[in-house]
């Protein structure tokens, strides 16, 4: 099917199990323990062995020799593969740097080798007997440094600019010109990268924790050198992703290599330590911002510019990109700049550009607004745009910014807000913040099949991933509402090479994708049911079970016959998404409290308001965005990857150390849906808003800090010793 | 993780036995950081001694001191009525610490023994002087946002990461010892070393030696008492400072006697003795609070990354309740 004029009235409009708050149809088998994760896969006739990966313990240049022959003789050790004994590999093509092979190390715990044993134990002290002799380059690791001879970025749209920014800004009557520097973060998931490998002749099986069964399928084959048919992948649930788990990952490798040698089938999951030097994160930027605005608050000049860094081959991360589109203003610039780091490999993290890039331009809607004098809601309402700023003939297809922000204020109570550092109680300084949120709308072709059994059994087979959204859930509701049955009718299977491609997780394009790629194969579902049954298709009503036309009316398990019906097909998107700009919108309120004589900050209330078209189910889209706001209150208050610059790796490189907010951390926090559709999205009229969620929370926490201490701090985390020199007197 | 041997031990005499016929025995309690080490292969014992059946007696007695079996779990001496209300900056502390299911496996031995936490000491590609005497620290010009600001050496800037023991330095808490050689007493403060040229040798405990008890003396305004942990998330972190505080005031609203301990800022437990001499028989106001902290800190030195920890240090949280 493919999607290319807006959606009229369909069956999903029935709302009778879409957009209902149904509870996830797999949290049972979560809460029980039943939904078998990738390491965990375990058939009692397999005797599985253990991989245990080890990795460069330089950050730049090539391994001169390695010595494994302790490692061979230790108890239990089965076979051990090595990076030199591999050679090089070909490189996937959503890799940046080599996963495994060759000499030479790109960076910090690069895959080298993998011990394989009878036990996890042995795999492990085995590993530890390896010694590497390397030689050492000098490398990169400093933003700050490697910024001077940052170049422009060869792909994507580096620069933009409409009019003429250095005038309008010159001659602006209110100008803020400031820098801001987001740091390097880690996804953290709670379930690391993991894989179990089994090979029959060359025919190769893998179970493993991928958002993106065809890309990781893909890459391996083109990595392993073998014909992607041949290639079974297996990844069913997952523990969390938000992007780390978008590409083909050294586990899945180091399995395969490690099956072939020990001719066993081989379990490997990265250390926790590997999921931050080994796999990818979102890089660090330092970006600068320039508004210039009229006295009434409406923005003249407004300019964005963004450094960050990538191992050779990689690209920047887009900080930019929402500042042409969140406000408007006649004069605009954007400018992204790549330096050359040696540090493990930057890529996307959930909501990549606009999460870092939104941290730094809220903080300064939120200046320039003081620096005019009136209320940053109000600012923000002065500047919103119907159409691309850098293309008027353009609108969005749907825009309730100002709603967001309208409704937000008044259930958040937000008239009332004092001057910074005025509000104290007991030893809390207290404060209040907003920021806009703002995510683009994405969408993939997504594929699906599904059957109709003789019990009236409707089944759904897509390769989608549930990496905790409730994919399982909204595409059962989906295929309910279409097919006419009770969702316990709806049976879905996820995240299987033999099902039909579909969108994937990530880019929050999942859910929207996905679910329109189950109603396409719905629509052809039906179109066989009424076919086989000699009705008009066009009329035929699918309820309560049956299928009706006219007076006519066959319950569905008849109508499937004794083989049952299938319908396969594939969403595809036509060019509204070129014509319109589709985007998804939000405000953020924050209340936090600073503690007047440490410093440490401690969030008091947060209320998110999300406009994100229809929401497919209350429950889960809830879920996603009090998720994404908690990895919001990280991002404000603690969360970064500390460099060591001297060897250029990640030094907190575990739960400990990289502190994500645990649940003290987080207070109550509120979530309303804007009641809206996007007929120009979909036909589900679904937009995302597991990315949404996040974006601006960090900046509204960054602000309700200036308002509760008077302190300005444009350079994240905000952490205690950035506030602790600015803090009033105690007594 | 290397093989090794696995005991129990149901006395102290007979733990101490069977650590000692092993080439490189060690006692395990807990497990909640021995366990990690081995993991690392920082620590390699080939024998582990399992301690975790000696005494689990929390006993009040009528001195009104208390004696703590080494076994006793973190979380039972946290929740003991006699602690909570005559110590409870003691149970404040070990409440501040790791999560409550750490607190449910942690002894009170293992949490006094328990190792730095200090990157680069689990790091095995990292030069750390504690793992490999004399081959370099790579945390004194590198990550050092939780060390040490008081009593370090160019040899090692690591902090201990225990809360519980600050709040035993404050209380002046007696650790029971059963050696090789028969039993001896030491002062908590005198328990842990500083770094100076050997940062491997953390304790001043002899071969062998094992925790079997610690005693909380009497102490009668331990009752007024509070323990404070600054750190960047609000549970499960390690302080990047923190105090143990206990205050007596005369009737003319003068200080008789007061205790202070600071955690996070040093290879030991820091008992703050300049600032408990400075603040006896003064005034118990916020100035000679803030004079008597800033005196402490005098001999203070800041890393790169923790100078921030001198200019608000140890505002204390002494004042009156």
């Amino acid at each position: 099917m493919q999607f290319d004029t807006p959606a009229t009235t369909n069956p999903i409009d029935n709302l009778k199990v879409v957009g209902q708050p149904i509870p996830r149809i797999d949290g049972q088998l979560k809460t029980t323990g039943r939904a078998m994760y990738a390491y965990e896969w375990h058939d009692p006739k397999v005797p599985y062995a253990y991989g245990y990966p080890v990795g460069a313990a330089i950050a730049k240049g090539r391994i001169k020799s390695m010595d494994v022959s302790a490692a061979k003789k230790a108890p239990g050790v089965l076979a051990v593969v090595t990076a030199l004994e591999v050679g090089k590999l070909k490189k996937g093509k959503y890799n940046t740097a080599n996963l495994f092979g060759g000499q030479e190390i790109q960076h910090y715990h690069q895959a080298i080798a993998v011990v394989v044993a009878e036990t996890f134990e042995q795999a492990r002290a085995a590993a530890a007997l390896i010694n590497v002799d390397y030689a050492e380059d000098k490398g990169s690791f400093d933003l700050k440094v490697a910024m001077e001879t940052a170049v422009k970025p060869e792909t994507g749209e580096p620069d933009s600019a409409v009019g003429d920014f250095d005038g309008a800004f010159k001659a602006a009557p209110v100008v803020l010109d400031q820098s801001y520097t987001t740091p390097d973060q880690s996804h953290s998931m709670m379930e690391p990268h993991a894989s179990i490998a089994v090979w029959d002749g060359d025919k190769l099986t893998l179970w493993t924790s991928s958002q993106m069964i065809d890309w990781w399928r893909s890459d391996l084959a083109t990595t392993l050198d073998i014909d992607k048919e041949k290639i079974h992948l297996m990844s069913p649930f997952i523990g969390g992703g938000f992007g780390g788990k978008l590409f083909l990952r050294a586990d899945a490798l180091l399995a395969a290599f490690g099956a072939k040698a020990a001719k066993r089938p081989v379990k490997v999951a990265l250390p926790r330590p590997f999921v931050v030097n080994n796999t990818t994160h979102r890089p660090a930027t330092i970006q600068r911002i320039r508004i210039g605005a009229e006295r009434d608050g409406k923005i003249t000049a407004i300019a964005h510019e963004s450094w960050s860094g990538d191992l050779p081959g990689g690209g920047p991360e887009t900080a930019v990109m929402q500042t042409r589109l969140l406000y408007g203003g006649e004069n605009r610039m954007t400018a992204m700049r790549l330096a050359t780091l040696d540090l493990p490999e930057g890529n996307a993290m959930r909501a990549p550009g606009e999460a870092p890039g939104l941290m730094a331009l809220e903080i300064a809607i939120d200046e320039i607004a003081e620096k005019v004098g009136i209320d940053p809601i109000q600012f923000r309402i002065v500047n919103d745009t119907q159409v691309d700023p850098e293309k008027p003939e353009r609108r969005f297809s749907h825009r309730d910014l100002v709603g967001c922000l309208k409704l937000g204020a008044a259930r958040f109570g937000w008239t009332g807000r004092g001057r910074p550092g005025s509000k104290r109680e007991g030893d809390w300084l207290i404060g209040t913040g907003v920021a806009a949120a703002f995510r683009n709308n994405l969408v993939l072709p997504s594929g699906a099949r599904v059957r109709l059994d003789s019990e009236g059994v409707v089944t759904v087979e897509t390769d989608m991933t549930d990496i905790g959204t409730g994919s399982y859930t909204i595409i059962a509701q989906t295929a309910a509402e279409m097919m006419g049955v009770t969702i316990d009718k709806v049976g879905v299977h996820l995240g299987d090479s033999r099902f039909p491609v579909s969108a994937g997780s990530g880019g929050q394009f999942g859910a929207n994708s996905a679910t329109s790629g189950v109603y396409a194969a719905c629509v052809k579902l039906r179109e066989g049911i009424a076919q086989k049954l000699g009705f008009n298709s066009e009329d035929v009503v699918f309820e309560n079970g049956t299928v009706r036309f006219g007076n006519r009316s066959i319950a569905l398990a008849e109508a499937a016959g004794p083989d049952g019906l299938v319908g396969e097909d594939t969403m595809k998107w036509g060019d509204l998404t070129k014509t319109h700009q589709q985007s998804t919108f939000g405000a953020h309120f924050v209340e936090v409290g600073v503690d007047a004589a440490t410093g440490e900050t401690r969030i008091r209330r947060m209320l998110a308001v999300c406009a994100a078209g229809r929401i497919l189910n209350p429950v889960t889209a809830r879920s996603q965005v009090i998720g994404a706001m908690t990895m919001g209150a990280g991002a404000a208050l603690s969360e970064e990857l500390a460099i060591d610059t001297r060897r250029g790796f990640f030094v907190n490189h575990d739960l400990a150390g990289y502190e994500v907010p645990v649940h003290a951390d987080i207070p109550h926090q509120e979530v309303i849906f804007m009641d809206e559709t996007d007929p120009m999205s979909s036909p589900m009229k679904a937009k995302g808003v597991g990315e949404l969620g996040l974006c601006g929370v960090a900046a509204a926490i960054a602000n309700a800090i200036y308002n509760a201490t008077g302190v300005r701090v444009r350079h994240y985390p905000i952490t205690l010793d950035k506030l602790i020199g600015g803090l009033p007197d105690i007594a | 993780m290397n093989p090794f041997d696995y005991l129990q031990a149901d006395n102290a005499s007979n733990a101490v036995k069977l650590a000692s016929a092993a080439a490189a025995g060690k006692y395990l309690g807990g497990g909640t950081n021995l366990v990690d080490l081995m993991r690392e292969t920082v620590e390699r014992p080939d024998t582990l001694v399992d301690v975790t059946d000696l005494s689990r007696r929390i006993e009040a007695r009528p001195d009104g001191s208390v004696m703590i079996g080494a076994a006793v779990k973190n979380t039972a001496l946290a929740a003991d009525r006699t602690v909570r209300r005559n110590f409870p900056l003691l149970s404040r502390a070990i409440l501040a610490g790791a999560s409550g299911q750490i607190r449910n496996m942690a002894t009170v031995g293992g949490n006094i023994l328990q190792r730095t936490r200090c990157t680069y000491f689990y790091d095995e590609a990292s030069r750390c002087n504690k793992r490999d005497p004399g081959r370099g620290c790579d945390a004194i010009d590198g990550f050092n946002r939780y060390h040490a600001i008081l009593g370090a050496s160019p040899s090692c800037v690591a902090t201990h990461p225990s809360d519980m023991c600050v709040a035993l330095a404050a209380l002046d808490a007696i650790v029971h010892l059963e050696g090789p050689e028969g039993v001896r007493m030491l002062k908590l403060v005198d328990l842990h070393r500083l770094p100076g040229g050997r940062p491997d040798i953390e304790t001043e405990l002899r071969p062998h030696e094992l925790i079997t008890d610690v005693e909380l003396p009497a102490l009668s305004f331990a009752a007024r008492s509070t323990y404070r942990k600054v750190r960047d998330r609000a549970s499960y972190a390690f302080a990047l400072v923190s105090v143990a505080a206990a205050l007596d005031l005369g009737d003319d609203g003068n200080v008789k006697d007061v205790r202070v301990a600071l955690g996070g800022v040093a290879h030991k437990p820091w008992r703050a003795l300049k600032m408990e001499a400075a603040l006896r028989g003064r005034a118990a106001t916020e100035v000679n609070f803030r004079a008597a902290a800033e005196g402490e800190l005098s001999d203070a030195a800041g890393l790169r990354d923790n100078a921030f920890n001198r200019t608000r240090q140890a505002d204390d949280r002494c004042r009156p309740r």
